[in-house]
Parts: structure tokens; sequence; C-alpha cells
């Protein structure tokens, strides 16, 4: 039994969330934004984990189903930064505002 | 809720995890940024282990704070530093109103999560874990398993490809 209610890892969850959200919608730089999507991804785990922990019937596909999220964000961390090294070899900028060739 | 040290453990570790979050918005340098971000991950690995999730805490140490933070240290550093320092034109507006819609999506969900009820079942997840993790993983998820490694190869390929320098650059140097 625990003293800490569900609801207040749901609500860290959303908070950290929130964070992601925020910076990946506003920051310049690419590489924080790759960053940020990592913390929403992140807020999505502790959910997962805590499901897994909390309700009625608690067993361990939510812990594996957070690993598998992890593999999952590692494969697209580094292709992202794959992506962004090709871009900044051609384009010689990581400002997210300046990567608008298909808007022209 | 009562007062207990699992409590406070709960409490310094979320606090930990949102301050890291919030330098992460407010720093101006993008290394700071990043430096900010592995107190957000470290703490997130006490959560887990918190909800009895030993196993997972250790594959976030390893992946978050390990892995995925060095390369993104690369990628800063291989690209040239740009500080987000200067403001686009309307950024200012874009970014209030951004912030008022994430605030009222957090609303929104909190409406939801706010005394959620789920009832406490006494629960065994705590008792071997990661022997419990590998029997799920090779039995019951053994598709998905393979799927992943799959997918890892495909991603070490593709990554090496796309950051590859193009030949004909290669032999001019």
């Amino acid at each position: 039994m625990s003293s800490v209610p569900a609801s207040a890892f749901l609500a860290l969850a959303l908070i950290l969330f929130c964070i992601g959200l925020f910076g990946a919608l506003t920051k310049k730089n690419t590489v924080i934004v790759l960053i940020s999507i990592e913390l929403m991804l992140n807020a999505v785990n502790i959910n997962l984990v805590t499901f897994s922990k909390y309700g009625m019937a608690p067993s361990i596909t939510g812990q594996v189903f957070a690993l598998f999220a992890m593999a999952v964000a590692a494969a697209e961390a580094a292709v992202g930064l794959a992506i962004l090294m090709a871009l900044y070899r051609n384009r010689k900028t990581v400002n997210i505002d300046d990567m608008d060739t298909m808007k022209n | 809720m009562t007062i207990s040290g699992e409590f406070f453990a709960f409490m310094g570790l979320a606090l930990v995890a949102i301050i890291g979050g919030v330098l992460l918005l407010n720093l101006n340098k993008v290394v700071h940024m990043v430096v900010a971000l592995i107190f957000t991950f470290v703490s997130i690995a006490g959560i887990y282990i918190l909800l009895s999730a030993e196993f997972v805490a250790a594959v976030q140490i390893l992946i978050y704070s390990g892995a995925i933070t060095i390369i993104m240290l690369f990628g800063i550093m291989l690209t040239k530093p740009y500080d987000d320092e200067s403001e686009s034109k309307g950024g200012k507006w874009k970014k209030i109103l951004l912030f008022l819609g994430v605030i009222g999506f957090a609303f929104a969900v909190y409406v939801g999560i706010y005394n959620f009820p789920i009832e406490q079942v006494p629960s065994a997840l705590h008792e071997n874990n990661t022997m419990e993790i590998g029997k799920a993983i090779y039995t019951k998820f053994i598709i998905p398993f393979e799927l992943v490694s799959v997918l890892l190869l495909a991603a070490l390929v593709g990554a090496i490809i796309l950051a590859k320098r193009e030949d004909k650059e290669a032999d001019k140097e």
C-alpha cells in the first residue's frame, strides 16, 4: 500500500508533458526541440508505470510497454540527430525558423 | 494522504524534476539546458523506484541520462551554437498564446485526473521485478521484442546513412 495517491503521479506526468510541449513549440534550436520531445515521451512513460502499479489489476505489462517506448524514443533521437547533421551540412543552421524550404 | 517517508521522497523528486524542466525553458545557453534536463531524467528514475519498477529505473538512467544526453550534447557541439536570445517577429505574442493554450490543456486534463477514483490493490510488482519483466518479454511479448530489434537495426543503418558525408564531398578533401 502506498501513501502517495495515483493522482499525484499523474499530475507530475501532466506538468512534465506540458513543459515539454511548450518547449517543443517555442524553442528555436532544433536540438532543444528534440530534447523537449524526449521529455514528453518520458512523461507518458510515467503514466504507463503508474497504471501498472495502481488500478484494479496491477500487472507488469505497463512496465514492459514503458521499456518498448524507451527503445523507440532512443531510435527516434538517433535518427533525428542524423537528420539534423545532414541539414546542418547543407544549410549551415540549426535555427528552426530557417528550415522553411518546403514553404516557398 | 498520510505523511510518510515515501511522501517526502515523492515531493523531493517531483520538485527536482519540475525545476529541471522549468530551467530547460528559461536558461540561455543550450548546454546548460541539457544539463538541467539530466536532473529531470534522474529524478524520474527515482519516481520509477517509488512505483516499484526498479528495472525501468535502471534503464531510464542508462538510456536517458546516459545515452540520449550524450548524443544531444554531440549534436550541440557539432553544430554552431545557436542560443535562444534573438526574438523573431511576433515571437512574443506567439509565446503568450501558446502558453495560454498549454495552460488550458493542462487544466482540462487536470480536471480529468483530479480525484481519479483508483482503488489500490496490493501488488507484488516489487518482488523479482527484473525476472518478471524478462518472463513477460520472452513469452507474451516475444513478437514486439523481435520487432524492436529490427527497428533498432533500421534506425542504426538509417542514422549512419543520413549522417555520412556525401561521396563528392569526401573526394574533394
